[in-house]
């Protein structure tokens, strides 16, 4: 479907209005005589006022650049046109200034203007596009100039913005090194910034400005743990090799006392997270204790690490998944290790390039850990379709797979090899059945007959290869193998390898006691073709009639001085050496009697047999994953994986301080006090914009805190030993719903505001303060908890017990940070969400409060009762109406609003059997007898919480099913609505003061 | 980062180059090609090279090399995932990644690698976000811009590269709502000379094509989701509702994209440490070969194809093999002739036919020609190449379609060692032979009413048959 080019230049330009007289061109780049007079038109169009011809203009130029031709005569002509107004012509002229600023380095400053004027648009993409731009000229001159705009873009309060400014970090450090120290700040910066849009991207910049700055990952370690899953693919990668590298260096190797680990590390692991929960006092208790390791602990970040990355080994990303592979293999315990192997073999299926790099990890990863592959062995056979250098690769992990059990299954697959077309693979099948044999003693003789038998293959590699094989399985046991040896020495008529003839050789030296009869004859055979051998060949020949000197003198004495003779005179030095050296060695001469006496113990000394070894043997000193493994050497850049430590450094590093965020907690929420609440759910916006513009952003929500909870807890439920980890951090299942509550209010609070109103405040017109602040409320509820425990508790509303009215003041009073004197009375979690709801009531009842009954209830402050998913399409919400239950005073009225998202109608609701706590009661709300597909209605119900935070527990029933909800009040809801005069109300507030 | 990119054909011509960093001059490519010649085939070119200044990261796609200069170190697979994603981007946005397609649109190419890597660095490497910025040619809209001088550079800004959900463009609409699925199954299987299966697996993938208003919400379950125990997900999929309900879950990105991939193996794969054994009955037996005789005791598994697993006997559950081969080929020694017999049949084909069925053979290098007689189809040999390809088409199983007759071989010299092994393609439509069946697909968020739609395709993938 390739459509009609827009622009061919083969074809002589399109056949445009307005563009005849360009038509003629011959353009067709192989004409060199008019390279000169075209590049004129090029000006010409350049010049004129036309954006069409601009933009034929440009695109013929960038034709040019892609082709690898120069065209940076034109940089005058084209650099004017970086201000115009086509979007298309400025983003060709990007291209083009990227390309030749650096040539051109003084017309490139005539461009820097507009870019700084770009830095100050109110829209965000237009500011980004403009930094990236900048700061992709390589000029020198304008290094303070990209540094001003990095510094300031890093503080941008769009998301994108630091984005860019992460980018253009490394691109500012290849251009001017000096600024490193300056660059290193604006990192800190970043990496403290809690969207996931930017945390790959500052972590790249991390990567390759100041890898060794491990410090400055301490404070941001959680939090990018818990962020990994919703950053981008690419992200994800850099961010998990960095990961690997900073948990070496701060944990403890989970291998040592594996035994011990074994036993029981449940209890111990509980037992130390518990310890930390209470706060860093006991957490540094734990640190001292440490070191006498007994039993090992894992420490609870390393855990959360390994935990955090483990859903990605289902990544669509061969890359995502390979970087989770290395981190399991480097970091995991022995124990855990395992689950990479199924990963790592569905990367099979991919690209052969995927495949060849996956396969050198795994033959790396087989040698240290055979067990975790093994029960995969079928997916590493080989297929006749696959590459040469996959095939090899497939081989070797197949060797390295093979043991006592599995060797038969191996070595018949072995055996289909050996016939294969593919010489190179076969001579690397012979190798590996002799690697099998050196290694599995009980299969030694099978293979060496299986090897014997290939000797009278027809084609000569494969017996040459068999042969060098052979000589390496015959050193483990020569005694048995005579006949064997007389075998390959008639082979040395046929056989022309030079390898294959020198082993050969080497065989019959070392061995020669075993043939004593025909080692002579052999020496005969080759002292004649001496000088036609290959040099490897000679120096073989020369051993054995050294060898055969010493042992059987008389047959063989003239031979050898023949052959020495020969060799005297060779072209090669080497061998010159090599018989000078032996002659003065064998033949007893005047002076040098002492070492000839012992000529025979040198040479037929009992040599070792070779160990065949896998090249990739130690090669997991590397990174696996990295480029220096897949080279087997270090390349530009790599940073060493270090070791263990012995002691595990000081893990309360990693604690974020709780005063400092309180601090900044405090700030946010002054400023958000001087703005109107809407603008606040704005700025937070700006990272999900696209949601916006979906009226119906309840899906949306839906996914957000999926996906935010999921980082967090994605597998609490599934690991028992995650479980305290949630409780160290503060989040007792229920708070973080009633977290994802909070978020969901703020959601529908959004979808409220007018249309035009976002538009502007979402992109432009909010200031820094207040996205900053509102995104990092949003993004971070991980950090929230920590920060909750003690900068709200200060300012714990008073529960329902004190007068309604005076609650509603010391909300105000929340608002103004004057710490109410009244205790808390409930967790703290649960605050947050009071708060939010009630700050919300606020702004939404700002018109007097009329009680009516069903009031239209508004979607602020909804939360859910039941998913439409667990209830079958029956998706049921609940608000407080803040209005007085008709029926009881003391019972607070509770709208549900039930809606009816299947196809088939919903009959007879109502409320079944209530299991409630000791003073809860309940007034149910009238049985609803059908609720048809799509419609939704809403029912009042009436509950006494009896002033407690207790949750009110009840079956919802349909005629089919029945469903187990909750209900459980935020603090800020047991009140009742009482009117007063401002006067009154000043003096409750007077009240309420707190002195 | 990626430094720098070069395309290059087979006949070695570099044909586009971008560079996101300094200029690497073309001759850096001179490494590649020595070690392209070197390795003779185009399949064997490594793809890391390690040159004085440079390492070359390169894929082979569609006859093109794609050659990425890295400078630091770098995870090769990263690198290699990203050429593969601009490969497939080029296939979205042109329908074929060629030299031509690429040479034709080199304006729109080069926008799109400016905007999929910054400095080297991934920038916007999704399908929806990129057509957002710069528009897909299409034969209208080329028309179009040539006469009113509009461009294919989107003038809205694209706000899914702010948003959470980069992989959703904002602002869809369509008139005919529509979500279609295709289950499409591979069959992966060795089977050795005896007939029996020496490997088998089944490789899944679930492709998508959304055409929903909105922001809709889907969620898509299984009659059997067990059956699904290694699966890669699209990052829009909630991996925690998998985790706990088994229920795919997401908000899709418009248009056609891969939902899921999975493998249903024919190995008992047992996690971790808890390892149980079933039953193994050995035997001796005797292996002859023409050229290596070895006495060894083999394990015989219970690989032997049998029907298709139910949800309970997943742990056991094997590949169901549809098509059986018989083949005797034969060279004689000291002649230049040889003998080449093969039938193929179908087995098990639960009601269904087996359509689409090729065989390709990639015959020894000394067969000068073949002289064969099919019942079916036709067949051709190329040779050149050595391979020889029959087309059968549908297998009836009244009539056994087979092909016969007589292998020409090069006079003087040696029979071939070894009998080529066959590639077997074929398709069954309406089935997925691992069983897998989707149960029903809700949409939220939205008030419209989709039309869905699920197909199935069970295919042969690297099927072959050792002879």
């Amino acid at each position: 479907m390739s459509a009609a080019p827009a622009y061919s230049e083969d074809k002589g330009g399109s056949a445009g209005p307005g563009e005849a007289e360009y038509g003629h061109d011959p353009a067709s780049g192989g004409i060199f005589s008019s390279d000169y007079k075209r590049h004129d038109d090029l000006k010409e169009m350049l010049d004129t006022n036309k954006d069409s011809l601009k933009l034929e203009a440009m695109k013929r130029i960038v034709a040019m650049i892609a082709r690898g031709k120069n065209a940076s005569d034109l940089f005058p002509a084209v650099v004017k046109n970086v201000a115009c107004k086509n979007i298309e012509v400025k983003k060709l002229v990007y291209v083009y200034l990227v390309r030749y600023a650096e040539e051109q380095q003084d017309l490139a400053l005539l461009s820097i203007s507009t870019f700084q004027r770009g830095l100050k648009d109110p829209n965000q993409l237009i500011r980004a596009s403009a930094l990236r731009v900048l700061s992709s000229i390589r000029v020198p001159i304008i290094v303070p100039i990209m540094m001003l705009a990095i510094k300031e873009a890093a503080s941008d309060m769009s998301p994108y913005v630091r984005k860019t400014a992460a980018h253009a970090i490394p691109k500012l450090y290849s251009l001017d090194s000096d600024q490193k120290d300056q660059l290193i700040e604006v990192i800190e910066k970043l990496l403290a910034d809690k969207t996931t849009l930017v945390a790959g991207s500052v972590v790249m910049a991390f990567e390759e400005v100041c890898p060794e700055r491990i410090d400055l990952i301490h404070k941001n370690y959680r939090k990018l743990c818990n962020l990994l899953i919703d950053v981008e693919e690419w992200g994800q990668v850099v961010i998990i090799s960095m990961l690997t590298r900073y948990a070496r260096t701060q944990f403890l190797s989970p291998t040592q006392n594996e035994s011990l680990l074994e036993e029981n590390p449940e209890k111990a692991f509980y037992g130390s997270e518990e310890d930390e929960a209470k706060g860093p006092g006991s957490e540094e208790a734990a640190a001292a204790a440490l070191p006498t390791r007994k039993p090992y602990v894992m420490d609870p970040d390393h855990r959360l690490l390994l935990r955090n990355t483990k859903p990605l080994l289902q990544s669509r990303s061969a890359a995502v998944v390979m970087a989770v592979a290395q981190l399991y293999f480097h970091l995991a315990p022995k124990a855990e290790v395992g689950v990479i192997a199924k990963a790592l073999v569905r990367l099979l299926r991919s690209h052969s390039e995927v495949q060849y790099v996956v396969l050198q990890n795994v033959a790396t990863m087989s040698i240290k850990r055979r067990g975790m592959f093994e029960p995969y062995l079928k997916s590493f056979y080989i297929r006749s379709t696959d590459p040469t250098q996959i095939k090899i690769l497939k081989l070797e992990v197949l060797t390295n797979l093979a043991n006592e059990t599995n060797i038969p299954t191996v070595l018949r697959e072995f055996q289909t090899y050996i016939r294969s077309m593919d010489k190179d693979f076969v001579a690397a099948t012979i190798q590996a059945i002799g690697r099998c044999a050196t290694n599995i003693g009980r299969v030694r003789d099978t293979c060496l007959n299986g090897l014997v038998q290939l000797l009278s293959n027809r084609d000569e590699l494969v017996v040459a290869e068999s042969v060098v094989v052979i000589k390496k399985l015959l050193q483990m046991q020569p005694a048995q193998h005579g006949e064997i040896i007389k075998h390959l020495a008639k082979l040395t008529d046929n056989i022309q390898v030079p390898m294959a003839r020198a082993s050969i050789l080497w065989l019959i030296g070392e061995y020669c006691e075993h043939v004593p009869r025909i080692a002579p004859d052999v020496l005969r055979k080759m002292a004649k073709s001496f000088t036609a051998e290959e040099d490897i060949v000679k120096l073989q020949v020369i051993n054995l009639a050294a060898k055969l000197y010493l042992t059987n003198s008389k047959q063989t004495k003239l031979l050898t001085q023949y052959v020495l003779s020969l060799a005297k005179y060779d072209q090669n030095y080497d061998i010159r050496d090599r018989a000078r050296f032996t002659r003065q060695l064998i033949v007893p001469s005047e002076q040098g009697g002492a070492l000839s006496r012992h000529a025979k113990k040198l040479f037929l000394a009992p040599k070792p047999a070779p160990v065949l070894e896998s090249s990739f043997k130690d090669r997991d000193h590397f990174q696996l994953g990295s480029l220096s493994h897949l080279l087997n050497a270090k390349a530009t850049g790599y940073q060493e994986l270090p070791d263990w430590p012995e002691e595990a450094p000081d893990p309360s590093v990693r604690n974020v301080e709780v005063p400092e965020w309180t601090k900044c907690s405090n700030r946010e929420k002054r400023k958000e006090k001087e703005k109107p609440f809407y603008s606040d759910s704005e700025g937070e916006s700006g990272p999900t914009e696209s949601a916006d513009s979906d009226p119906e952003s309840e899906s949306e929500s839906d996914s957000k805190s999926s996906s935010e909870s999921g980082s967090g807890e994605s597998s609490s439920e599934s690991d028992n030993e995650d479980q305290d980890e949630d409780e160290e951090k503060g989040r007792s299942s229920e708070s973080e719903q009633s977290e994802e509550e909070g978020e969901k209010k703020k959601m529908k609070k959004r979808k409220k505001v007018p249309e035009g109103q976002r538009e502007g405040s979402s992109s432009d017109e909010g200031s820094d303060s207040s996205s900053s602040s509102s995104e990092s409320e949003m993004t971070s509820d991980t950090e929230e908890e920590q920060v909750e425990p003690a900068s709200w508790r200060k300012k714990t509303p008073p529960s329902g017990k004190s007068a309604p009215a005076a609650k509603e003041i010391s909300l105000l009073d929340l608002e103004d940070f004057t710490p109410p004197s009244v205790q808390p009375l409930s967790p703290p979690t649960v605050v947050s969400t009071s708060l939010a709801a009630d700050l919300e009531g606020l702004t939404l009842t700002d018109s007097p409060l009329v009680p009516s009954l069903l009031s239209p209830v508004s979607g602020a402050g909804r939360q859910e009762l039941l998913h439409r998913v667990a209830g079958e399409g029956l998706a049921v919400d609940y608000t407080f109406s803040r209005q007085p239950f008709s029926g009881d005073p003391h019972m607070v009225s509770v709208h549900i609003h039930f809606s009816n998202s299947s196809d088939t109608p919903i009959k007879g609701l109502h409320v079944g059997t209530p299991k409630l706590p000791a003073g809860i009661s309940i007034q149910e709300f009238p049985e609803i007898e059908s609720l048809s597909p799509g419609e939704s209605t809403t029912a009042i119900m009436g509950i006494n919480f009896c002033d407690s935070t207790q949750a009110a527990n009840f079956q919802l029933c349909t005629q089919t099913r029945q469903f187990y909800v909750s209900i459980q009040p935020p603090v800020g809801e047991l009140m009742a609505p009482v009117f007063m005069s401002e006067n009154e109300f000043k003096k409750e507030q007077g009240l309420q003061g707190g002195r | 980062m990626i430094h720098s990119l070069f395309l290059i054909n087979c006949s070695g011509d570099i044909f586009l180059e971008k560079h996101w960093k300094s200029v690497v001059s073309q001759s850096v490519c001179d490494y590649f090609f020595e070690a392209q010649e070197k390795a003779a085939d185009v399949e064997n070119v490594p793809p890391v090279i390690s040159t004085p200044h440079h390492y070359l990261i390169s894929i082979y796609r569609d006859k093109l090399f794609f050659v990425s200069v890295i400078q630091t170190e770098v995870p090769p697979l990263f690198v290699i995932e990203f050429l593969h994603r601009v490969a497939d981007t080029f296939q979205d946005y042109f329908g074929e990644c060629s030299e031509a397609a690429i040479k034709d649109n080199v304006v729109i190419v080069y926008e799109l690698l400016e905007e999929m890597l910054d400095n080297g660095f991934p920038l916007a490497t999704e399908s929806n976000i990129l057509k957002e910025l710069i528009k897909p040619p299409t034969i209208l809209r080329s028309v179009v811009n040539s006469i009113t001088g509009s461009s294919n550079v989107g003038d809205t800004l694209p706000t899914g590269q702010l948003s959470n959900i980069p992989w959703r463009r904002a602002g869809v609409k369509y008139t005919n709502n529509e979500a279609y699925f295709d289950v499409v199954e591979e069959i992966d299987a060795i089977i050795d000379k005896s007939g029996s299966t020496v490997f088998a697996e089944i490789q899944g993938v679930i492709d998508a094509c959304i055409k929903l208003s909105g922001m809709p919400d889907l969620s898509l379950s299984f009659m059997n989701p067990r059956l699904l125990d290694d699966v890669s997900f699209h990052p829009c999929i909630r991996f925690k509702r998998w985790e706990s309900e088994r229920v795919l879950s997401f908000i899709p990105p418009d248009g056609n994209f891969r939902l899921i991939s999975y493998r249903v193996s024919s190995q008992k794969y047992v996690d971790g440490s808890t390892r149980i054994c079933h039953h193994i009955s050995v035997c001796w037996v005797e292996l002859t070969f023409p050229c290596f005789m070895l006495t060894v005791g083999y394990l015989n598994s219970s690989l032997l194809p049998l029907a298709m697993a139910h949800e309970e006997t997943r742990k056991n559950c094997l590949v169901a093999i549809p098509v059986y081969v018989k083949h005797s080929i034969s060279f004689k020694e000291n002649s230049s002739c040889g003998r080449f017999d093969v039938t193929i049949g179908p087995k098990q084909n639960m009601g269904k036919t087996i359509e689409g069925v090729t065989v390709t053979v990639h015959m020894p290098k000394v067969v000068l020609n073949m002289n064969l007689t099919p019942t079916q189809g036709s067949y051709t040999f190329d040779p050149v190449t050595k391979v020889l390809t029959w087309d059968v088409g549908k297998i009836t199983p009244q009539k056994l379609p087979s092909l016969k007759g007589l292998v020409n071989l090069q006079s003087g010299a040696p029979k071939p060692e070894e009998n080529p092994s066959l590639n077997i393609q074929f398709k069954i439509q309406q089935l997925a032979i691992s069983g897998l069946k989707v149960n029903r697909l809700d949409m939220y968020g939205e008030k419209y009413k989709p039309f869905k739609g699920v197909k199935y395709v069970t295919k042969a993938g690297k099927f072959q048959v050792r002879t």
